[in-house]
């Protein structure tokens, strides 16, 4: 915990400068101070959480678990086939020059105002981090450790599941990470821009009534969301791989 | 007359038709020997291993393994390199299990043939650990159990004490002449060092500059056991002297 002290210190001393400044401004609807923002959260507890964060909650699971079904699966074909890397690699690098969250009002056309035109978005937007680093991973592996497998006799399908698979898995955990937060961000910009429920869309339309700790008290919830994310994908790298610590 | 488990027959290798290696190579290791190769760096030492292991293929001529001309030779020997190559990600026992899974164990049969392996290798009390807990010298019987389990007769090691300090190094050598002599292998060692091939070896083969026609060799003039002391016999310290001679005029050419 004592390494914490100094960030424990830095957010406390943030808060406490902020509080301040709201009180002098004393503009609540556009800057609540951090204790108007806590109140207004007790008060909306329950239809945050139990409405709208079910929601949200959904499309950021959904997501994930199609962008990493999605990505993974492509990886490795690219990692057993050189045609598939020189047909996507380029093209999965490239995308990232297209704001793609400027694609989101496409996706509410076409999917409307369903969980879907949601899904799309935060599967667009953590689909990248994921297939490069799994890909990464997988190109990893050492070179020498594939001819030692060879030397034994190994088969190429030896090679990927005991050498590259197990290459792969702590550039596939760093790729989640970076996953997971951006999740977060791909749920709440697609429910502004369309939805009936959710965090986002609930911040979005309490900035329309100018209630500005209403706008902040789902943002706190989206923070927490983020971070048990990032502690959750922490726990699984540390149980599945035991042998980094000891370093 | 004991058999030949290892025979070069007229074998000739490049790298991509440019850097001749070998030239027409005819050499043969006997059964149980103990054979040390030495030579400059570049002069075709590791080249030799991987054309034994198969990682290379022989341009012309034939190579033969236990009296049999193979051309596929992989999870034929077994091939200890240089750095250990342990997998990080595995444990004692499941990185010398290795080649005994590729070669279709069930994993947990695998483990259960190799437990009893490790008290003979001086390793109790580290099966579950993960080879960055290990010292440099257990890490190298890890990959010698590892290499042994192939189950094959001959053993290539490629400098495999070079990373070691010098004290862990001697009783290494010691740790390994006794191995190879319960286990009944044939042993060809890389190095570079002069007294550990006298000490270790039958016969020393060394590597003249590329590409390599013909193996010098030099039969050690030591019976067995030996200790350490028996290196300064007058026709050792002769012998090493002229070695040492030897691979110095290899370094200037190159």
């Amino acid at each position: 915990m004592r390494e914490y002290g100094p960030a424990v210190f830095l957010v406390a001393m943030l808060f406490a400068s902020w509080e301040i400044i709201a009180w002098t401004v004393n503009l609540p609807f556009i800057l609540p101070p951090p204790s108007g923002v806590a109140i207004t959260f007790w008060e909306l507890k329950k239809v945050l959480v139990f409405e709208h964060l079910p929601s949200t909650l959904a499309i950021i699971v959904i997501g994930l678990v199609i962008s990493i079904v999605l990505g993974v699966g492509l990886a490795v074909w690219m990692c057993l086939s050189r045609t598939a890397e020189k047909a996507f690699y380029p093209i999965i690098i490239s995308s990232q020059m297209i704001p793609t969250i400027a694609l989101a009002p496409i996706f509410i056309m076409v999917f409307g105002y369903s969980i879907w035109s949601k899904v799309v978005v935060t599967v667009l937007i953590t689909f990248f981090p994921i297939t490069v680093s799994t890909f990464d991973g997988l190109k990893s592996s050492s070179k020498d450790l594939r001819e030692l497998l060879l030397t034994m006799g190994g088969t190429k399908k030896d090679v990927f599941f005991k050498l590259q698979i197990p290459s792969a898995m702590p550039y596939f955990y760093s790729g989640l990470k970076v996953a997971v937060t951006l999740s977060v961000i791909g749920a709440a910009i697609g429910e502004w821009l369309g939805a009936q429920s959710g965090l986002g869309y609930f911040s979005r339309r309490m900035m329309t009534q100018f209630d500005g700790a209403a706008v902040f008290a789902p943002i706190v919830l989206l923070s927490a969301v983020g971070i048990g994310l990032f502690l959750i994908v922490k726990l699984l790298e540390n149980r599945s791989l035991k042998w980094r610590k000891t370093k | 007359m004991r058999k030949p488990v290892l025979e070069f027959r007229g074998v000739s290798f490049s790298y991509g038709g440019k850097k001749q290696v070998l030239n027409q190579l005819d050499f043969a290791v006997y059964n149980r020997e103990f054979i040390s190769i030495i030579g400059a760096s570049g002069s075709g030492k590791s080249t030799l291993f991987r054309l034994i292991t198969g990682l290379e293929k022989e341009e012309s001529g034939a190579v033969f393994l236990n009296g049999e001309k193979q051309v596929n030779r992989h999870g034929k020997t077994g091939y200890m390199p240089q750095q250990d190559l342990l997998m990080p990600w595995r444990t004692v026992v499941d990185n010398a299990a290795l080649p005994l899974e590729l070669s279709g164990l069930k994993k947990k049969d695998a483990v259960k043939k190799v437990m009893p392996m490790l008290a003979e290798f001086g390793l109790t009390g580290t099966e579950q650990k993960y080879p960055s807990e290990l010292s440099g010298g257990m890490r190298q019987r890890v990959s010698f159990l590892r290499s042994i389990l192939t189950g094959s007769n001959i053993l290539l090691l490629d400098e495999p004490f070079s990373a070691l300090d010098a004290i862990t190094r001697l009783s290494m050598q010691e740790w390994l002449l006794d191995q190879w002599e319960k286990r009944e292998k044939t042993i060809l060692f890389i190095t570079h060092d002069v007294n550990e091939a006298l000490f270790l070896s039958d016969r020393i083969f060394v590597f003249q500059e590329a590409p390599v026609q013909k193996l010098q060799e030099v039969v050690v003039p030591l019976g067995r056991p030996r200790s350490l002391i028996d290196l300064n016999d007058a026709a050792v310290v002769d012998w090493k002297n002229k070695l040492i001679e030897q691979l110095r005029k290899g370094v200037t050419a190159v």
